[in-house]
């Protein structure tokens, strides 16, 4: 079918390239993960029939350039403003720091001083009060066991959080092997392997003499983190954040959840390698308005926006919070309710399990208890360390 | 030749799919650009049938691999003939031949047993490649595939290396339970499928179910429509639709407001959970059907 329709969308080669190579750009600008061979691909289409008529080139370019429904949904916007010179967007990213809540302040601060740990002036990260408090860490034996049995609260030293955190690390290493169905093959195992056991057969005339076995293969664990970051965690979060990005490092099938008003996803986040810069971009993400925390509703805006994609039936979600929900229980129960028959456990890590005398009352506590699998502390290192076995068994 | 969108869309109608525009043009740049092309979405909007209609449209075979978790070379691949290399085995030995030469011979094509991904490469006309739920294998697959998507070949450690006779057209699709690998995100085209809107909907009803009147088909994919926006657990697919038109088709509903109880009851086959089921009560129905009908 010809059309005459050929007003400007068929440049000369070396003006349409530079412009591809500045619309490469600003994609890429935009958080486009665009190679050399998508870039000929569009030079091709380019120089293809389907250029004469524009309306093709937006979608043909679409369906190169995107590569998950994020790309999708953002390119048009790019597309439009960039060819038919509506300005071109800047990257989508937070432009200027506004101010944050006191505890992620805290929390980025503590993390840059774990990067630059062994370099750093130790008087740095203490104020006041604060070395005072030291000075008694200091004289003891700083061993890693007693370390683990402190309460994090009370841990403010700067090489002590960077141990804790070193610890962290470890910990966090051990927890992630588990069994699953894809096999291997091994000495011993529970199948044979019949390739295998053929192909050996074969010199003594087909006799299977010498047999070979598969094995199940251990597979990472799924990991579900949901972080509380309201202000009553607040000497504790700095810790989870640590622990979360850790785990989101260690393991690709994490994924990190804060929430505190609202619920934001931060796995992208976490996975700068670079722990303070990662801490930092998730306090921008993750600045509460205000207003009490919402457990119920951050859960019930998991369920039904995330939960169908990260979890699946292996998936052991982990809620990190103390229970102190200024919502409706009602909401929250429902929420609960909805997410355990999604995964296949649910653990809640309550820092105030840790404290003496402390029974777990809170009407939010109260609401989401019956739909828990396991309920434990998590206020030292050792309480993490007990987790252990129990996702192994998972 | 210029790609004319609305003529692809137009020969997918004819064998029964009908596609928006812009998947059209996915197609075509598909053999175009010789790329595999990556369908992601919800589940039940039609993704397999692309790669089913695509077959039709070429008049070439649809080969299909499903992936689950834990699925291995020798599932998809290929695999020996393990009965038959025993008993030739056997055979060899009572004639006398040497160790050497039973290998040779049990490690010929003669035994070799064909999986998807190894047929799909071997056809004289190319084959269109469906891998159906990528993202539920693993890792370790995934980047197999991979590699045999940009060179199309595969070595077979006991024959040597096998090569493409023709390319075939490969469609992978997701309903991204994981996030797959940016190489393998690269490497294909890209298109995100979403529910039809009403007006394709009732098209697809009406190409699917010819013998159905075509306002009644208006009405369905706008009552459809309706219910999706509610908030249920499983959001019923483009198939659910065709159920519940081929339903009220076979009684004899002309009018969907002519028979609220009816469509009431019959709604239950879009539904396909308990839960959903308790929430969608009459009042609901009577609801969304005010808005619609």
């Amino acid at each position: 079918m010809a059309t005459s329709d050929n007003h400007g969308a068929n440049p000369t080669i070396g003006a349409g390239t530079r412009r591809l190579v500045g619309f490469v750009r600003t994609l890429r600008a935009n958080g486009f993960a665009i190679g050399l061979a998508e870039s000929r691909d569009a030079l091709a289409i380019l120089a293809s029939p389907a250029a004469s008529r524009p309306s093709l080139l937006g979608p043909a370019f679409r369906t190169l350039f995107c590569a998950d429904r994020s790309d999708w949904e953002r390119f048009d916007d790019i597309f439009a403003a960039y060819w038919r010179g509506r300005g071109v967007p800047r990257a989508q990213r937070p432009a200027a720091a506004p101010a944050r809540g006191p505890s992620l302040q805290r929390l980025a601060e503590t993390a840059r001083l774990d990067q630059s740990r062994g370099e750093v002036d130790p008087g740095e990260g203490a104020d006041g009060p604060e070395s005072e408090d030291r000075r008694p860490h200091r004289a003891m034996a700083s061993d890693a066991e007693r370390l683990a049995a402190t309460d994090m609260r009370h841990v403010v030293d700067p090489d002590e959080i960077a141990k804790l955190h070193a610890l962290a690390d470890r910990l966090a290493h051990r927890m992630r092997a588990r069994f699953v169905r894809r096999e291997r093959a091994r000495r011993r195992g529970r199948r044979l392997d019949l390739r295998r056991t053929i192909h050996r057969s074969v010199s003594h005339g087909g006799t299977p003499i010498d047999l070979a076995w598969r094995q199940r293969k251990r597979k990472p664990l799924r990991l579900v983190v949901i972080l509380d970051a309201s202000g009553s965690m607040a000497p504790y979060t700095a810790f989870f954040v640590r622990l979360m990005h850790v785990l989101v490092e260690a393991f690709r099938e994490t994924e990190a959840f804060v929430f505190h008003t609202r619920l934001v996803h931060i796995s992208h986040a976490l996975r700068d390698r670079d722990a303070g810069r990662a801490i930092e971009r998730m306090s921008l993400m993750a600045q509460g308005i205000g207003g009490g925390t919402r457990i119920g509703e951050c859960l019930a805006a998991f369920n039904r926006w995330h939960a169908k994609r990260v979890i699946n039936a292996r998936t052991a979600v982990v809620i990190a919070s103390d229970g102190y929900d200024t919502g409706d229980p009602d909401r929250l129960a429902d929420a609960m309710r909805e997410l355990r028959r999604r995964c296949r456990r649910i653990v809640w890590l309550n820092p105030l399990i840790g404290w003496e005398h402390y029974t777990p009352d809170a009407r939010g506590m109260q609401a989401a208890l019956p739909f828990i699998d396991l309920f434990a502390p998590a206020h030292n290192l050792a309480s993490f360390a007990a987790l252990e076995p129990y996702l192994a068994r998972i | 030749m210029i790609p004319d969108r609305d003529k692809i869309a137009n020969r997918l109608a004819a064998v029964g799919y009908v596609a928006d525009t812009d998947l059209a043009l996915a197609l075509w740049l598909m053999d175009y650009l010789k790329r595999p092309l990556l369908l992601e979405g919800e589940a039940g909007v039609g993704k397999t049938e692309v790669a089913k209609a695509l077959a039709a449209v070429h008049e070439t075979e649809l080969i299909r691999l499903q992936c689950y978790e834990g699925l291995d070379q020798n599932a998809a691949l290929y695999e020996w003939n393990y009965q038959r290399q025993l008993l030739a085995i056997k055979a060899h030995e009572g004639a006398g031949a040497s160790a050497d030469a039973i290998e040779e011979h049990i490690f010929s094509e003669k035994y070799l047993l064909e999986r998807p991904l190894l047929a799909a490469i071997r056809r004289d006309t190319p084959p269109v490649l469906l891998v159906d739920e990528v993202d539920r294998a693993d890792e370790e697959f995934e980047a197999f595939l991979l590699e045999l998507l940009s060179d199309f070949q595969v070595s077979i450690p006991e024959l040597g290396t096998v090569t493409a006779r023709s390319i075939p057209r490969v469609v992978l699709t997701s309903n991204s339970t994981r996030e797959l690998s940016d190489a393998l995100r690269r490497r294909c085209l890209y298109h995100y499928v979403d529910f039809p809107d009403i007006e394709r909907e009732a098209r697809i009803i009406v190409t699917r179910l010819p013998a159905i009147d075509a306002a009644l088909a208006q009405q369905v994919a706008r009552m459809v429509a309706a219910v999706r926006k509610e908030d249920l657990r499983k959001v019923p697919g483009v198939a659910e639709t065709l159920d519940w038109a081929a339903t009220l088709a076979g009684l004899e509903v002309h009018e969907l407001r002519a028979a609220p109880e009816t469509v009431h009851e019959t709604l239950m086959c879009l539904l396909k959970t308990h839960e959903d089921r308790a929430r969608m009560t009459r009042e609901v129905t009577d609801r969304l059907l005010g808005k619609v009908a």
